[in-house]
């Protein structure tokens, strides 16, 4: 039957009419030459199976469906978040076009890229004529107070010299000869997003501090890192830093620029870190990074110009919050205030009133290094059984912390630490070795499909689900809002398996 | 006919130059032969285009690797794709086109799974082919019941000097099953157009004629459908149509599609090319070489549907011609209720388009059905046979844009404030910030099918509920508004 105009149905139920059944099943009888339903429901068995597990762990060379993205993406997300920063892929056009779309679908919100369209005849005699002529163009149609540069694959593997080419176009006068232009080589075969934006962070902090006279002060530097709730999370950050009265930079702050107002104006540009304050922040008495492996050389070198570091794993909930705030104060000498206690109160208090629903179920959590560890910390706070921890861009030191942490609590007992594996293998040791609540971004919905095991969405990117990016995951309050994400879950999967019979089903829980 | 009011055009082509002031001289001047006011009659839309995009403006286009394996390849349901190279491509482009499929993922069918070679340093500095090789191996492990491999080239193959052409041809051999090497490194032309032309060549030398096709019994009723990539249901929409009418889709490329139905892509009594900028290539190549004929047809909106089953069963029968009727007197009663109950909301808006391969034309009579008048429309990757197509699309008077940046494209649309943007992820939340109702027409904004007089309804119902929804007259605060 044709379509009722006064009820459309679109693909979500259209594909179930019966005409589109029948045609299904004679296309795939007549045309396809697909193996027959039972190889595949042997195949399909098979990839459930003990035995097949043991040969996807043994894969050595190819990857499928990893939990990493690439370098520029994370040096993109970076540059974001400082004032009137524009970022500019340096390689070939289509490489920019895949950064914004992916935040752009993550965030709901416009993201700005220019890059510098290299192509056949780049590959060849190299892209410093792309350099000049991007630089001039996008200086003079998106003027920008600085222009933050990093690479795409091309780039790197032609060799392409971004200083030399930046002075060049200096000297040209693509841009004025003060303009401040950031520079970051990101491969896309090296490390992951996480560390693209460590190098970008790295290279927009050096372009301030270089050849300047350190006068050391009594401020403190927080960065983020990567984070697909990064908006919520820096209004928490600087609301410590208010709170507490401390003279603190929030170093890379996209709580603007990836949540801008709809009343009838796109702002290319919004907020961020302040140019005056990144060159500031040279002076601070120390850098603290919320997360490890997004910040390596960053706090290396804020360590070399004689600034106290110290990092920290994502900290959501109750200990990793404390720890963070400890340093803070013990740093600037403020003491926490009463209403951040009160925080923390309210949080222990939430989960108080909600252990029974969590203490003793099993999780697994996949995500960038820091953020699997941190919620590995949170869950066994919960009374949660950490089940399968994955990381595809984690690294040796990851896998070390992660079982020194699962070692410090009976809750870890259970807990196994996957590092350089992807969703695929995910897949086998769900299929084999279920927990009872998958942690994860919406590629984890695959998994979810295929297991059984349901999925809380929290992470990086969440494309499925909306406004998620709008709520905090850090510290006390981000941690109440990571409770509730895993409490719905917990009540809607019950709700799903008892409405059936209709017992337990109940009113109150 | 005398055309539009020669102050809307006068208007519109000072906006072009009020936009054109903007950029260096040099760029200014490239950019001015991109831009254009349509005069009606003329055979084309006056502008270049499939010419290198800009340094440092915001393009919207992808690469070739986009062209290839983004939108010619990745949809091909029950072959592996590997993404050859760095980690990016994949992940950026992993089941982000909607190219639905009926099959068991990860058994017998592999399109929303994102499959990496993931390259590290030492793959750049010794060389990726035994990786690659390993990464074939492995894949005949992991999914037996594949039909068999393609590699979609990321950038760093070509500039390696990497032998993927070798590797092919020897894990051909030695599973027995297809490998197809696709040189659609990102670097290679102006934008995705050139990979669509390498996807299309690779299905030319490696994989049509070849397998079972052969043996394969034909009717005088086999069409094969070319260019429909099944976003959000759109091949099946079509299908259930042509089927109706009495022919035999025995292939449909790719939405949805299996390698059995490339390879038999040369069995067809005529080839229905939909989106022809990505895949005239191939219909010209089974013309030359096996004489079948090949014709576009649009989908889109019940003017267009009509007109094109008429046109398609004019190549057949009068079983066909009679077929063709009988589907458009079914289906005609449920458009005429659709635009019974949207007309009436959209008549006289105005849109503004700036897509892909087929759209910034084919869709042009769909909008006009409801009564939408197309004010601006250009396209992020045609050639010169694109705006002859579109100049008849298009009235007098339309803005003509090729390879818009966004600055162009934001000023543009603050300038003429269409009551409707059609564009991509790219370009959607900056509109919507405009107060510039918007929807996706590459990915139908996560709806669909459009295609189809199924599709049709949807289309109606997703464009009305873009325009008139409250929220446009809600964005400014009461207290601000002027």
């Amino acid at each position: 039957m044709p379509q009722n105009a006064l009820k459309i149905k679109d693909h979500i139920d259209l594909f179930n009419d019966p005409e589109y059944l029948e045609i299904f099943k004679r296309k795939r009888a007549e045309f396809e030459d697909m193996p027959s339903e039972d190889e595949v429901a042997k195949q399909a068995a098979y990839i459930n199976s003990v035995e097949y597990r043991e040969k996807n762990l043994a894969r050595e060379a190819l990857v499928i469906n990893p939990a990493k993205a690439c370098q520029p993406v994370g040096a993109a997300y970076c540059a974001a978040g400082f004032e009137g920063t524009l970022a500019f892929t340096h390689g070939s056009l289509g490489c920019a076009a895949y950064f914004r779309s992916h935040l752009s679908r993550h965030f709901k919100e416009p993201s700005a890229m220019v890059c510098s369209a290299m192509t056949e005849d780049a590959a060849v005699f190299g892209g410093l004529n792309n350099m000049i002529e991007g630089l001039a163009n996008a200086y003079a149609l998106y003027k920008p107070k600085m222009i933050a540069v990093h690479t795409s694959c091309m780039a790197e593997v032609i060799g392409d010299d971004l200083n030399s080419f930046i002075i060049q176009s200096r000297e040209k006068g693509s841009i004025p000869a003060d303009f401040p232009v950031a520079f970051a080589h990101t491969p896309s075969f090296v490390g992951s997003h996480v560390v693209g934006y460590d190098n970008m962070m790295k290279s927009i902090l050096s372009n301030f501090w270089e050849g300047k006279e350190r006068k050391p002060g009594s401020g403190v530097n927080i960065i983020g890192g990567f984070d697909g709730y990064g908006v919520a999370n820096a209004r928490e950050i600087k609301d410590i830093i208010a709170t507490m009265g401390i003279e603190g930079t929030l170093l890379s702050d996209v709580s603007d620029i990836y949540d801008t107002p709809a009343d009838g104006s796109y702002r290319m540009y919004d907020g961020g870190t302040s140019l005056a304050d990144t060159a500031k922040s040279l002076d601070a008495k120390a850098t603290l990074s919320l997360q490890e492996w997004c910040t390596d050389k960053t706090l290396d070198y804020a360590k070399s110009k004689g600034q106290e570091v110290a990092s920290f794993n994502y900290p959501i909930g109750l200990s990793g919050t404390d720890e963070f705030l400890m340093k803070l104060s013990q740093l600037t000498g403020k003491a926490i205030p009463e209403s951040i206690a009160r925080d923390r109160g309210r949080l222990v208090d939430a989960i108080e009133d909600s252990l029974a629903w969590i203490h003793g179920k099993s999780f697994s959590i996949f995500g960038d290094p820091d953020f699997v560890l941190g919620m590995t910390r949170f869950v066994m706070e919960l009374g949660g059984e950490p089940l399968h921890l994955l990381c595809t861009n984690g690294n040796a030191d990851w896998e070390g912390k992660m079982k020194e942490l699962l070692a410090s609590s009976p809750f870890g007992a259970m807990g196994q630490v996957w590092k350089g594996k992807d969703l695929w293998h995910m897949r086998s040791l769900l299929a084999t070795e279920p927990s009872d609540y998958l942690i994860g971004s919406s590629y984890g919905k695959y998994l979810e499909k295929d297991t059984g095991v349901p999925l809380i969405r929290i992470g990086f990117p969440i494309f499925d689900r909306h406004h998620h990016h709008r709520f905090p995951t850090l510290f006390y309050k981000g941690g109440l809002r990571v409770l509730v994400t895993i409490l719905d879950k917990i009540f809607d999967t019950i709700d799903e398996k008892t409405k059936v019979s209709g017992i337990s089903y109940d009113l109150t829980r | 006919m005398d055309g539009m009011n020669p102050d809307v055009k006068a208007e519109r082509k000072a906006l072009i130059e009020e936009v054109l002031s903007a950029y260096p001289e040099k760029t200014a001047k490239k950019r001015a032969r991109h831009l254009n006011v349509y005069d009606e009659g003329k055979p084309d839309c006056g502008v270049k285009s499939n010419i290198k995009t800009a340094p440092g403006v915001m393009t919207i286009r992808g690469c070739a690797y986009a062209g290839s394996k983004g939108v010619v390849f990745g949809p091909l349901k029950d072959m592996v794709h590997i993404s050859h190279g760095p980690v990016g491509c994949g992940q950026y482009s992993w089941s982000q086109r909607r190219n639905y499929y009926t099959g068991t993922t990860g058994v017998d069918t592999f399109v929303t799974m994102q499959v990496t070679s993931d390259f590290q340093e030492r793959d750049i500095v010794f060389g990726g082919d035994k990786k690659l090789e390993k990464v074939i191996d492995e894949i005949h492990e992991m999914f037996p019941l594949n039909k068999g491999v393609s590699i979609q080239s990321e950038c760093p193959i070509g500039l390696i000097g990497d032998d993927i052409e070798a590797v092919a041809k020897k894990k051909a051999k030695e599973h027995g099953k297809m490998v197809v090497p696709v040189r659609c490194e990102g670097f290679r032309g102006v934008s995705q157009s050139l990979g669509h032309h390498i996807a299309n060549d690779a299905v030319r030398d490696w994989m049509l004629g070849k397998g079972k096709s052969k043996d394969f019994e034909t009717t005088p009723y086999d069409v094969v459908v070319i260019g429909d990539y099944n976003i959000g249901g759109d091949a099946w929409a079509s299908r259930i149509l042509l089927e109706d009418m009495g022919l035999r889709v025995i292939g449909l490329w790719s939405g949805d599609a299996t390698l059995a139905e490339i390879e038999r892509g040369n069995k067809g009594k005529l080839n229905l090319i939909h989106c022809y900028r990505s895949m005239n290539y191939i219909c010209r190549h089974m013309e030359e070489q096996f004489s079948i004929p090949w014709m576009e047809y649009n989908f889109f909106g019940p003017t267009q549907i009509a007109r094109s089953l008429r046109a398609i069963a004019e190549k057949f029968d009068d079983k066909i011609k009679a077929g063709a009727e009988r589907v458009i007197a079914k289906y005609q009663p449920m458009a005429e209720a659709v635009l019974a109950r949207y007309k009436p909301r959209l008549e006289g808006k105005k849109a503004m388009l700036y897509v892909g391969g087929l759209r910034p034309r084919h869709v042009a009579d769909a909008y006009g059905d409801l009564g939408i008048d197309i004010i601006g429309t250009g396209y992020e990757f045609a050639h010169s046979d694109d705006y002859q197509r579109t100049a008849h699309y298009i009235k007098d008077a339309t803005l003509v844009y090729d390879d818009v940046t966004d600055y162009e494209l934001e000023k543009f649309i603050d300038k003429m404030r269409p009551d409707l943007v059609g564009s991509g992820i790219k370009e959607k939340y900056s509109t919507q910030k405009m107060g510039v109702p918007f929807r996706q027409l590459h990915s139908w904004d996560y709806s669909g099918p459009y295609h189809g007089y199924d599709g049709f309804a949807i289309f109606a119902r997703d464009m009305d509920m873009a325009i008139n929804s409250p929220i446009w007259a809600l964005n400014k605060a009461p207290w601000k508004a002027a």
